[in-house]
């Protein structure tokens, strides 16, 4: 069937109500099974476990399983038809399409790092919370419903129809691409982690390995494949998150509703957190630290005296030590702190300016994180600098909030979605299922990170060393940044301070925490590969769609047969998903931040161009076009200028300027209102659009409206 | 003739005015629950369950609200569409 005739037919609702009941009761009972099926697969696991399966097979099996699993959805969604492929059919039941929207959105970072960054930084942290979950009330108002019944394919689709011409297409499929693609070299990046610490193969090879789950779902069936298989990794990944917070819950409270219940824990962690603060203990580890610190800012003032030096009295340590016979462990040392030294100026300068860092932060009380349920840091009633730490502080807050709302409401990846339900209704039924499947997880991850701070006051700290659990030996070796202890005073007792700790860890090892089997170890991690490998196939499919739709088909060949389009696309995903995956193994440093930048270049690009596009019929193309290329360029600007990673790489000079003090991480903030204003003003002074475009305002504003 | 065709669009111009109203009063609570209350974060410190208040209102209640919120519209604007007329045609 033509396609063009096809998605207008579509638009009046093509199927009976009877038949997509039917289609839903079928998908129902089809999940039911699956969810029984992966339940038997959990307890079966659980109980050879018991026999004495190792742990490295029970790793092997669950990520064999879940990615076989995918890749088996895939090659039976395998599709060549355009509106299976980009669109699923537009036939995904409302409940379907909000958990795989809720899989769609949940990366990596939602279900392994925000649980880490909330018992990291406290209150301030909560700005993910509320920004990711809120900005679904944005996507409700104002975009999804009127996308639906514009129905086509794309989110620059609708630029190009509402605004005309070519180029507020194009520079849509610019901005996708530049969102989509740095959040999905995040994805792969997580995929690689999570495979090689679930089975221990090599970073790279798990980057591959996840790469082959990715490709078989999308390549074959595009939108299709993915829908049902995000379906399938939801189920997996909410219950890898809430099965261990349930049972934390349960040994500490007795409470399996930890959503209600850790307020009260809340309040125990933060008496612990003053009673810490005055612990002498705690105030001599803090002292070591801050001596430590100024011994490295003494050495940073000459690194190159200060080199040699270290590198003598190391040499002369260890041949005293050879000269002595001392034992060979003692020598073995002494060389291993020798070859350990810096090897050159720079490098000493780099490691040393690090450690210092490290030191000041642990010269701080509590480990340098802030009280759990402080708001804000600073005081408004104190000095005129604790004053304006304070202002700036909760500006930065509010900045974040404001960011993280409006990019959720601007990420392609996501307002795709909504084009493949069978109505308007059921696009707005949709998003609130979305925010649902979304919420179960957000609700609980405040509650995680205050179990697992109570855990950590009142079990670890103040335990003698060689009394400490199993795990904390066990994550160490795994890898040190993520959790390490040493006994910096000597006495054989765990401070806080002497307890390092990375964000990633608190979910990997609740379980281990909470004293479950193994086997759940396994289920969490197969639970973040599934968030990570759901995401990035909803990202690697918007941007391949973006190419070979917007691209190629709309703007290059608009005669070219469907069959070529859907081939042209997967010969796309597979290009950008081979490269995601090259930049992935190259592990770039700031991938967090690049990940938050999408945000705010998805909020400045996409927010202002599309609520204008369907609110005012005024807003016109060439107003569209600079309002998305003023916001963009603002928001590129000032990040450029501000963080210190792309200053380094762009070699940007200048003072750092902050303006009112907000970080590069909500840059957003000046892009959104400059688009709007941009759009708005621009407008007004360029001829109102065509009676083509007032049209389909009209029409996507009333569901039942047949087009003129 | 005419006259049902000039009734037909006072009914839908009177679609489009409820939504912009149900849309700006549920983005005026949005509002209010996500950048007042945090706003006023330090001053809403009270205990609330065990939590202080505003901590518990970013980590649970707003996220309450927006549930509320996106829930509402859907079940407000699927009455709206019947009742002027703009619903989807079913086959």
């Amino acid at each position: 069937m033509n396609m063009k005739r096809r998605s207008e037919d579509d638009v009046g609702v093509v199927q009976s109500l009877a038949s997509r009941a039917a289609f839903k009761r079928n998908l129902d009972k089809v999940y039911q099974w699956y969810t029984g099926g992966f339940i038997v697969f959990v307890v079966a696991l659980a109980v050879l476990e018991q026999f004495g399966l190792p742990r490295r097979w029970i790793g092997f099996i669950f990520l064999l399983a879940t990615i076989l699993l995918y890749a088996g959805i895939g090659i039976m969604s395998r599709t060549t038809d355009a509106v299976e492929y980009y669109v699923a059919g537009r036939r995904v039941p409302a409940v379907y399409n909000g958990m795989a929207t809720g899989a769609d959105w949940m990366s990596a970072a939602s279900f392994i790092s925000l649980a880490g960054t909330l018992y990291l930084s406290g209150y301030s942290g909560l700005a993910f919370i509320m920004g990711w979950t809120g900005g679904y009330c944005l996507v409700a108002l104002l975009l999804a419903p009127y996308l639906r019944k514009f129905g086509q394919f794309t989110i620059p689709d609708f630029l190009g129809a509402r605004y005309g011409g070519n180029v507020p297409r194009f520079l849509g499929v610019l901005a996708a691409i530049l969102c989509s693609f740095t959040y999905v070299v995040a994805q792969i990046y997580g995929v690689g982690l999570i495979t090689s610490r679930l089975t221990g193969v090599a970073f790279e090879l798990g980057i591959f390995l996840g790469l082959g789950g990715i490709l078989v779902c999308s390549f074959l069936g595009g939108m299709r494949a993915v829908t049902w298989t995000q379906v399938t990794q939801y189920i997996v990944l909410i219950a890898a998150y809430l099965i261990p917070v349930v049972w934390l819950s349960v040994k500490q409270t007795g409470v399996p509703v930890p959503q209600a219940i850790y307020g009260f824990q809340l309040e125990k962690v933060t008496a612990k957190e003053k009673s810490l603060t005055d612990d002498p203990k705690e105030i001599e580890v803090q002292e070591i630290f801050r001596r430590r610190s100024a011994e490295l800012a003494e050495k940073l003032k000459d690194p190159r005296a200060a080199l040699a030096a270290d590198k003598a009295a190391a040499s002369r340590n260890s041949a005293d030590l050879k000269a002595a016979h001392a034992p060979d462990p003692e020598i073995v040392a002494a060389d291993r702190a020798l070859y350990g030294l810096p090897k050159d100026e720079a490098a000493a300068r780099k490691a040393w300016t690090a450690a210092q860092a490290v030191a000041d932060t642990k010269a701080r009380p509590l480990n340098g994180m802030p009280a759990h349920a402080r708001q804000f840091s600073g005081d408004p009633k104190g000095s005129a600098a604790e004053r304006n730490e304070y202002d700036v502080s909760r500006r930065n807050f509010l900045a974040l909030v404001f960011c993280l709302m409006v990019g959720t409401a601007a990420l392609p990846h996501i307002l795709m979605r909504y084009y493949t339900t069978p109505s308007v209704k059921e696009a707005r039924e949709s998003v609130t299922w979305s925010l649902f499947f979304i919420f179960l997880l957000y609700f609980t991850a405040p509650a995680l990170a205050v179990l697992v701070k109570f855990e950590v006051f009142h079990v670890l700290v103040g335990t003698p060393f060689d009394h400490l659990p199993q795990w904390i030996f066990a994550w160490n070796k795994v890898d040190p940044t993520l959790l390490s202890v040493v006994d910096i005073n000597h006495d054989n007792i765990l401070q806080l301070n002497e307890m390092s700790i990375g964000g990633d860890i608190i979910v990997l090892a609740t379980p281990e925490i909470g004293g479950l089997p193994y086997v759940v170890s396994g289920l969490v991690a197969a639970g973040g590969l599934a968030a990570a490998l759901s995401t990035a196939d909803g990202l690697l499919l918007t941007i391949a769609s973006g190419l070979s739709h917007d691209l190629y088909y709309k703007m290059i060949d608009p005669n070219a047969s469907t069959a070529r389009r859907v081939t042209i696309s997967k010969v796309l995903l597979l290009i950008v998903a081979l490269c995601a995956a090259y930049l992935a193994a190259q592990k770039p440093a700031d991938i967090l931040f690049l990940v938050s930048a999408a945000f705010s270049f998805a909020a400045a690009a996409f927010f202002p161009a599309l609520t204008l596009g369907i609110f005012w019929k005024r807003a016109t193309g060439p107003a569209a076009s600079l309002g998305m290329m003023a916001g963009l360029a603002v928001t590129f600007y000032y990040m450029l200028t501000t963080q210190p990673w792309l200053r380094d790489i762009f070699g940007v000079t200048s003072p750092v300027v902050l303006w009112w003090g907000i970080q590069p991480i909500s840059a957003g903030v000046f892009g959104v209102p400059l688009g709007f204003a941009v759009i708005i003003l621009v407008s007004l002074v360029t001829r109102p659009p065509d009676q083509n475009a007032q049209g389909l305002v009209e029409y996507i504003r009333y569901p039942g409206l047949k087009r003129p | 003739m005419e006259t049902v065709e000039t009734q037909r669009l006072a009914s839908r111009r009177q679609y489009w005015r409820s939504n912009l109203g149900v849309t700006s009063v549920l983005l005026a609570i949005w509002f209010v629950v996500t950048f007042v209350v945090s706003f006023y974060a330090r001053e809403l410190d009270f205990k609330f369950f065990g939590w202080p208040f505003s901590f518990w209102m970013a980590a649970q209640g707003s996220l309450v609200v927006y549930c509320l919120i996106v829930w509402f519209y859907a079940w407000y604007m699927g009455r709206l569409d019947i009742r002027h007329g703009v619903a989807e045609l079913e086959e």
